[in-house]
């Protein structure tokens, strides 16, 4: 069904490429031009990417501030310091640090990401019946995402503390704020609470995409609701889902405020990998943070590759499978134009 | 000339206060000769000469601070601008964080921008801001210290030398519920731990005292933690880093100390909630009358004195010095210091400035505005202080014989190591033996000179 869907767009591209293409300049001046048009962007983001990540990566091989001279003053300048600084992660008590944070970013990664998607779907699917009050169901699952994190984070945790409102519901004495797991429960909650809505609003905008036809070909078929759900939206809402959950999945792995305002910082239950690389930048090991930062950098790199390979979560895929296209039907063009001339 | 204040003095002189301040006018106008020889315009003095000839350069400058939630340091400036103008102060507000504070301070004095001239620093920061050279050393005979709290002295120097000019100060106290006291015929608010216990126990057979918990101090794991095991050790006759910079705590007046922090938690004298109360959660707690001793800043008093309703303790209760194994306690010392960038311009405007604040006029005027703890001797046995502010005398002795935290450059680490050591032993996670040795495993390296 995907495929007859899928099927129906490209010829419609095609019209609008070849119309946005006219007269007979060649493949080689257009590239150029596209070059040159591109430039500006391309220098911006080098700028705003490029150095800081280059920036980065220098820095994390430098170490400055080490010691004291006679007279108690810091000892000046830097020292070019080679992969020490990614080898000390990974020894001894900051090894054991390490592991606990990177435990707890993937522990939050997962959880966060799988409640949330199930969550989320559950939203759009109520968002987007027609019902009387619609608009104000719509705003209100809204809401959370609209708060800044630091003030849902402060919201939670006067709902958690001690004498909160969640130990009043539940009328059972659990210190959610304290170093523990129950400290991870918390965050877990207040995230999925805090960014649900997020993945609803895309699953929504992939739900209103789905012609209407279909479901009700799907009925008149005599397929039952949960077997149109699993069929036909499932399939059909894919690559929206898909691309909410990887935005979702680089969000939580690089997680720092709401553990931060929830729980505070250097708690070791909550603690993440941004928590840690700002623990040692705020200590001034600048060198020491950029070599946190860029391992995360690398893990995220590594989820989000492994994520678009496996599920094939296709952000850019869309503009790949048209440059094909376009480039498949050219030569046709080409053709067509001679003969017309 | 330049018009230069007075070194602390009132103007209700008496002649004991006429030698300081004949020498301190001295002094000034000293200063003024060779800040005029060397010329108005700023950026004169060099570095590289010695460090009075630094103090040089008059003009406009700024005053970092954190958050003002009181208001009144407006009018404090207004005070000084209305009388300098052409040196007039701006007051750069950061946020309410003190370690936002300390980020941005740190930042301004990485890119060693002269945007910051007075620093207002948290006592624990002059290790770390001196020893990075961001401060600019401020030559002893240039303040009046001889009439502040020794104590608050000793925090604004590093390696002997002194780089910031103690402004207000801070010290934990034992508030304590006198009414239930009472009631329980106990006279005088316990001296050691043994007789605190045994009050708990009085208080809580009465009626009045079910319910109650008996005693807290935070134990969350943030910055309180490391001030209640500076305070439960330094109560003990202990300390975290001693005198030579190295950590000591294998030492029994360490251990007896940590005993008594996880003692009072594992023998339920702490209310269960305790690890995550922290200091506006403790003054809720005691508010809300569930507590009988409590160890907390000075600033509780006003409030849990009013009697608007918001606390059910007004009138109720009294403080203390903290208690200790075998007599009275050691309170931490908290509290600001006044600093000049190294970096600023204008320093002369700014040491003037320093001495204003810090003066005598400045600082009364400040008490009584927002209550914060001044440095100045004298005010805590002021007649009209002590009517408006009943704990001043209690506080004095706490400031006086307080114990500031460890001393160390990289204070970020080795207050997060005593935290999470402490931390652990308290929650029963460690044994107090093997957070001990943990501990002094993990200070010896950060504390290394």
């Amino acid at each position: 069904m995907t495929t007859t869907y899928d099927g129906t767009p490209p010829a419609a591209d095609t019209a609008a490429a070849g119309a946005a293409r006219p007269g007979g300049r060649d493949v080689q001046g257009t590239k150029r031009l596209a070059a040159l048009l591109l430039s500006p962007t391309l220098l911006v983001l080098a700028l705003v990417i490029g150095y800081p990540v280059l920036a980065g990566f220098r820095e994390s091989l430098y170490a400055r501030g080490e010691g004291l001279d006679a007279n108690g003053f810091v000892v000046q300048g830097e020292r070019f310091a080679g992969l020490d600084n990614y080898t000390a992660i990974f020894h001894g008590d900051r090894g054991d640090a390490f592991w606990n944070a990177f435990g707890n970013t993937t522990f939050f990664t997962v959880t966060t990401v799988v409640l949330e998607t199930v969550i989320g779907v559950g939203m759009a699917l109520i968002m987007q019946q027609a019902f009387r009050g619609r608009g104000l169901v719509r705003a209100s699952i809204l809401v959370p995402w609209a708060i800044p994190t630091a003030i849902s984070g402060l919201l939670w945790r006067w709902i958690f503390q001690a004498d909160g409102a969640a130990n009043a519901v539940l009328r059972h004495q659990i210190l959610w704020t304290a170093d523990g797991f129950q400290a991870k429960i918390a965050v877990v909650i207040a995230e999925v609470w805090k960014t649900s809505p997020f993945i609803g609003l895309l699953v929504l905008a992939g739900l209103q995409m789905i012609p209407r036809e279909v479901h009700e070909a799907a009925r008149v078929d005599g397929a039952g609701p949960l077997q149109r759900f699993r069929r036909i939206t499932l399939p059909l809402v894919r690559p929206a889902l898909l691309v909410a959950v990887l935005f979702r999945m680089l969000d939580v792995l690089r997680m720092f405020d709401l553990p931060a305002v929830l729980i505070g910082v250097n708690q070791k239950s909550v603690e993440t990998l941004t928590m840690i690389a700002w623990f040692e930048a705020s200590n001034l090991r600048y060198g020491s943070a950029a070599a946190y930062a860029t391992i995360l950098f690398l893990y995220i790199a590594l989820i989000a590759y492994l994520f678009v390979k496996l599920l094939g979560a296709d952000i850019i895929g869309e503009a790949r499978q048209h440059s094909k296209r376009t480039r498949r039907n050219r030569p046709v063009k080409g053709r067509r134009k001679k003969v017309t001339a | 000339m330049r018009r230069i204040p007075p070194i602390g003095a009132p103007r209700t002189t008496g002649p004991l206060v006429t030698g300081p301040l004949v020498t301190g006018t001295v002094v000034c106008a000293a200063l003024a000769l060779t800040l005029s020889a060397c010329g108005g315009d700023g950026g004169g003095g060099s570095d590289g000469a010695a460090s009075t000839a630094s103090l040089t350069g008059r003009g406009p400058i700024t005053f970092v601070t954190g958050k003002d939630r009181s208001g009144y340091l407006q009018k404090q400036l207004d005070g000084w601008n209305a009388d300098h103008p052409k040196e007039s102060v701006r007051v750069i507000e950061l946020p309410d964080e003190p370690n936002d504070q300390r980020q941005q301070m740190i930042q301004n004095a990485t890119t060693k921008s002269d945007a910051y001239t007075v620093l207002n620093l948290d006592v624990v920061w002059t290790a770390e801001f001196a020893a990075n050279r961001w401060l600019t050393q401020i030559p002893k005979d240039k303040v009046d210290l001889s009439k502040m709290l020794p104590a608050t002295v000793t925090t604004g120097q590093y390696r002997g030398n002194l780089y910031a000019v103690p402004s207000t100060s801070d010290a934990g106290m034992l508030y304590y519920r006198k009414d239930l006291l009472a009631k329980a015929g106990i006279s005088a608010p316990p001296k050691t731990y043994a007789e605190m216990w045994s009050d708990c126990d009085k208080v809580q057979k009465l009626p009045e005292g079910k319910g109650v918990d008996c005693f807290f101090t935070e134990v969350n794991k943030t910055e309180s933690i490391t001030i209640s095991a500076v305070e439960a050790i330094g109560s003990a006759g202990g300390s975290i880093v001693g005198a030579d910079g190295k950590p000591t705590l294998n030492t029994p007046q360490a251990e007896q100390g940590l005993e008594f922090l996880v003692g009072a938690k594992k023998d339920g004298r702490m209310p269960k909630e305790a690890v995550t109360l922290d200091t506006e959660g403790g003054r809720r707690y005691f508010q809300s009358g569930k507590l009988l001793f409590q160890r907390q800043w000075p600033y509780q008093y006003a409030l849990a004195d009013k009697s608007d309703g918001s606390s059910k303790v007004a009138g109720k209760f009294a403080v203390a010095q903290l208690p200790g194994p075998n007599g009275p306690g050691v309170a931490n010392l908290g509290g600001h210091n006044l600093a000049i960038s190294a970096f600023a311009k204008n320093k002369a405007t700014a040491l003037d400035f320093i001495r204003y604040l810090t003066g005598e006029q400045s600082q009364r005027a400040n008490l009584l505005a927002t209550s914060q703890a001044p440095t100045l001797a004298s005010l805590y046995d002021d007649p009209e202080m002590t009517k408006k502010f009943p704990y001043l005398p209690v506080l004095k002795q706490a400031i006086t014989n307080a114990k500031p935290r460890p001393v160390a450059v990289k204070y970020g680490d080795v207050t997060a190591a005593i935290q999470g050591e402490v931390y652990d032993a308290v929650t029963g996670k460690k044994s107090v033996d093997q957070a001990l040795t943990d501990l002094q495993g993990k200070l010896g390296p950060l504390t290394a000179q």
